[in-house]
């Protein structure tokens, strides 16, 4: 099949995706103005122009969210603590596309590609295949030579490795994927020192006269005084 | 474009908000003296909600905190970056120097890394020791007062550590180490590299009542809440204007020029109010530039008149010269006994607990200068970026097959978490005249001043140091048991010495001498053709030691300041 014909069943059979993406990812001019007030996050008034401009412009079709939705719950099957729906990756990944513009071509051209090698393969389109074709074209693009530079490999590979970076990136800085990844931080705390256990199984210790230097801090909240000679003697 | 004239004449004008116009602020202002603060941004104050970005998780930015918008991500509060819309810069030839500007109150205190080192008596006169460069016109002892007076007022953790160049000073204690942390001190004492607590403007103990203390969230680039971090709104021109400074901001107003009048003396400076794109002119007695060490002279060389064909202050023809940045060299490596982590929160301070200050000596080395090592790792915060190229560590375990698909990759996210330690050297290079600023003849940015070119080639002092560091920090990682992520750079890369203007510490530009022809400032950061200028950023530094630049800043803007007060009550200007 010629390209430009199967660009054209594509867009034939997208009929179904898009009532889909309607619903699941609720695209409609209504929702992206929801997310123009979503992010409070310390903006200043240029920086909230140009989200304001991303939110207001659509680079994926309904059609191409819905394969793409397809590829990341592949990249990253839902487990008991989330999804990449509940990590909001497939809409990461339409802002990112805005956000950096070099990333576009590649993640358009991947998307027309894994439709085209469905077609030739199975004669469907990659969102309609089963579960088990659909990972039959993912064995072969997925795996890579970590020694070797991505770039030495087909576009294809290296458009599964950016899928597969958008994906685990947009899950593991979600609510989600940050309890998964059992991150205990941005919280306030008492910062005192390496958990016992912990030094203990790498065999480390805290040298004592390093640990005399360090802070007491059961006298954090009592105002440092020095004397003359800059100890400090509260 | 019409010209606005505001009537009032103020004691003093001080153009920009950062370390140096911040301590100037305060110094001055708790004088009596009337004072005008230009900043160029817009207001900002870490602890208004509107303007916060502490404590926000990544999924509350629509880019998970990717630095598209802010080079260092979304939550650092830095107002600009290397590249400001409408704001250019050009380069001379194969130049390619790198500015960083931060457009706001409190200007780049707000995101630094809060190091804050003392410079050391050789850091003073380093052409006695070794010949090159040229020495300051003043020694430790002139500044040591001055030291000890920012670590009271602002705090600062550290250690007594008795080190002839690395003076000690008024310490609140230091945090104890992280588990990389053990790891590198390990490696480094391996290696007879010299390792001691950081030494940072981080309070890990009151200092007063109207500062915070340090909760431990590893955010110091986000500026904090709760003031627990030195940042000059917080620390200087809140407290001046709180102890009844009279102190009038003007906000988003980028200043053009200093204005002088027939005898060539200062009379003010024109601005332009960013909001109307409108120009004032502001009267001041004194005017006091700092601006940030290329702003400042890019102002002095667009302040051009009949008496000052070359720009303020520039008879000297120095205006621009000897500017020069940090050097900068990196490696990240992975420790295979970290893998599969058990999980605490060690977010700590923001920035490292333990760090190396230079601890060879140069004679007995092929290049002048030496440099301190920075350490970063850990189990960080998620952002943007976390999880590429998730399982790429397999190789280190002989496996030669990364990437797929499915459950494996949740497994290899948990395995290789918080495995990586970098290290960061960052040293002192050796400030030539053949590396400057100066103003294209050619371009205007978007308020129409004439811009800044640059011209600034690394030299071998700095090519060997990259070197050296890149040594070193083999064999520290092999000696810690890790392993380097990549292959060491070779010569045709500089030894991956930073590209100038990278580490953010230029410095230069006006510099400070007893010698008129020499330079452009006298030690008291006052210009010597026009008595009532002073530069108080870090433009007056003649060298920039192998220590962050803040600290000194502040004490000479403190000790300057004071010059000034003397000076006005004398009426010698």
């Amino acid at each position: 099949m010629k390209r430009r014909d199967s660009i054209k069943t594509i867009a034939l059979s997208t009929l179904g995706a898009s009532l889909f993406m309607e619903s699941c990812y609720n695209v409609s001019t209504e929702k992206i103005k929801r997310s123009l007030t979503r992010y409070e996050y310390g903006r200043t008034k240029e920086e909230k122009l140009y989200d304001d401009k991303l939110f207001n412009m659509k680079f994926f079709s309904n059609k191409e969210l819905f394969t793409l939705d397809k590829i990341c719950n592949l990249i990253l099957p839902p487990n008991e603590f989330g999804s990449i729906r509940d990590a909001e990756v497939v809409q990461l990944i339409e802002f990112m596309a805005k956000d950096i513009p070099s990333y576009q071509k590649p993640l358009k051209d991947g998307l027309v590609w894994i439709d085209l090698e469905s077609k030739s393969r199975f004669d469907k389109l990659f969102h309609e295949l089963n579960e088990i074709n659909q990972k039959k074209i993912f064995d072969d693009i997925a795996f890579y030579d970590p020694n070797k530079s991505i770039d030495q490999y087909p576009e294809e590979v290296q458009w599964f490795n950016l899928m597969r970076n958008l994906t685990m990136t947009g899950y593991y800085t979600s609510e989600v994927g940050i309890k998964e990844l059992d991150y205990k931080g941005n919280a306030p705390n008492v910062w005192n020192g390496v958990p016992e256990e912990v030094l203990e199984k790498y065999g480390m210790t805290y040298d004592k006269d390093w640990l005399d230097k360090c802070v007491d801090q059961s006298k954090r909240n009592e105002i440092a005084v020095w004397d003359d000679d800059g100890n400090l003697i509260s | 474009m019409q010209i606005k004239e505001k009537s009032k004449e103020y004691d003093v004008i001080i153009v920009g908000s950062g370390a140096g116009g911040g301590m100037a602020t305060k110094v001055l202002s708790e004088a009596g003296l009337s004072i005008a603060l230009v900043e160029a941004g817009p207001f900002y104050d870490p602890a208004n909600p509107d303007q916060m970005t502490q404590m926000k998780w990544p999924y509350e930015s629509p880019r998970r905190g990717a630095g598209t918008t802010r080079p260092f991500g979304d939550y650092d509060q830095a107002y600009g970056g290397w590249d400001i819309e409408g704001e250019p810069y050009s380069q001379k030839g194969d130049t390619d120097f790198r500015w960083f500007r931060s457009r706001m109150l409190g200007g780049r205190t707000n995101h630094w890394g809060r190091i804050s080192l003392r410079f050391g008596p050789e850091d003073f006169r380093k052409k006695s020791i070794d010949g090159l460069g040229e020495d300051w016109p003043i020694t430790y002892d002139d500044i040591k007062p001055y030291y000890d007076k920012v670590d009271k007022l602002i705090g600062v953790f550290g250690s007594k550590e008795n080190l002839p160049n690395d003076p000690d000073g008024f310490f609140l204690p230091p945090p104890k180490p992280r588990l990389h942390e053990l790891f590198y001190i390990k490696g480094a004492k391996k290696s007879n590299v010299k390792v001691m607590p950081s030494r940072l403007s981080v309070l890990t103990k009151r200092i007063n009542n109207d500062r915070g203390v340090c909760f431990y969230c590893n955010q110091c680039a986000r500026s904090c809440m709760s003031y627990a971090d030195f940042s000059s709104g917080s620390c200087l021109i809140f407290p001046a204007q709180k102890s009844g400074g009279q102190i009038d901001m003007y906000v988003n107003s980028m200043v053009r020029s200093v204005t002088t009048n027939e005898e060539g003396k200062a009379t003010g400076v024109s601005f332009i109010n960013k909001e109307e794109s409108k120009e004032y002119k502001l009267k001041g007695k004194v005017v006091v530039l700092a601006a940030s060490a290329c702003s400042s002279a890019r102002i002095l060389l667009n302040s051009k008149t009949k008496q000052h064909p070359n720009g303020l202050g520039n008879s000297s023809n120095l205006i621009g010269k000897y500017l020069h940045d940090s050097t900068g060299g990196d490696m990240m490596a992975f420790i295979p006994k970290l893998i599969d982590r058990k999980t605490y929160n060690e977010d700590g301070v923001g920035g490292m607990h333990v760090y190396s200050p230079w601890w060879l000596d140069n004679k007995n080395l092929d290049f002048p200068r030496g440099y301190h090592i920075e350490v970063w790792g850990g189990m960080g915060a998620p952002t943007y970026g976390t999880g590429f190229n998730v399982n790429n560590f397999n190789k280190f375990f002989g496996i030669n097959k990364a990437g797929g698909y499915g459950d494996v990759l949740r497994s290899d996210m948990k395995k290789y978490y918080g495995s990586t330690i970098g290290l960061s050297g960052r040293g002192e290079s050796v400030a030539q005249k053949t590396n400057y600023c100066e103003i294209d003849p050619n371009k205007v940015d978007k308020f129409g001043v004439p811009i800044l070119r640059f011209n600034y080639q690394w030299t071998d002092n700095e090519i060997k140091q990259a070197k050296h560091m890149q040594d070193t920090f083999e064999e520290i990682i092999h000696n810690m048991g890790a392993v380097p992520l990549w292959g060491k750079p070779d010569k045709k890369s500089n030894y991956g010495l930073n590209k100038p203007g990278l580490i953010i510490h230029e410095v230069g530009t006006t510099r400070m001498g007893n010698n008129p022809k020499k330079s452009v400032v006298n030690q008291y950061e006052q210009l010597h053709d026009v008595k009532n200028v002073f530069v108080v950023d870090a433009g007056p530094f003649v060298s920039q030691a192998d220590k962050n630049p803040t600290w000194t800043i502040m004490a000479l803007a403190w000790r300057s300041s004071e010059y000034i007060i003397d000076q006005l009550k004398k009426q010698n200007i």
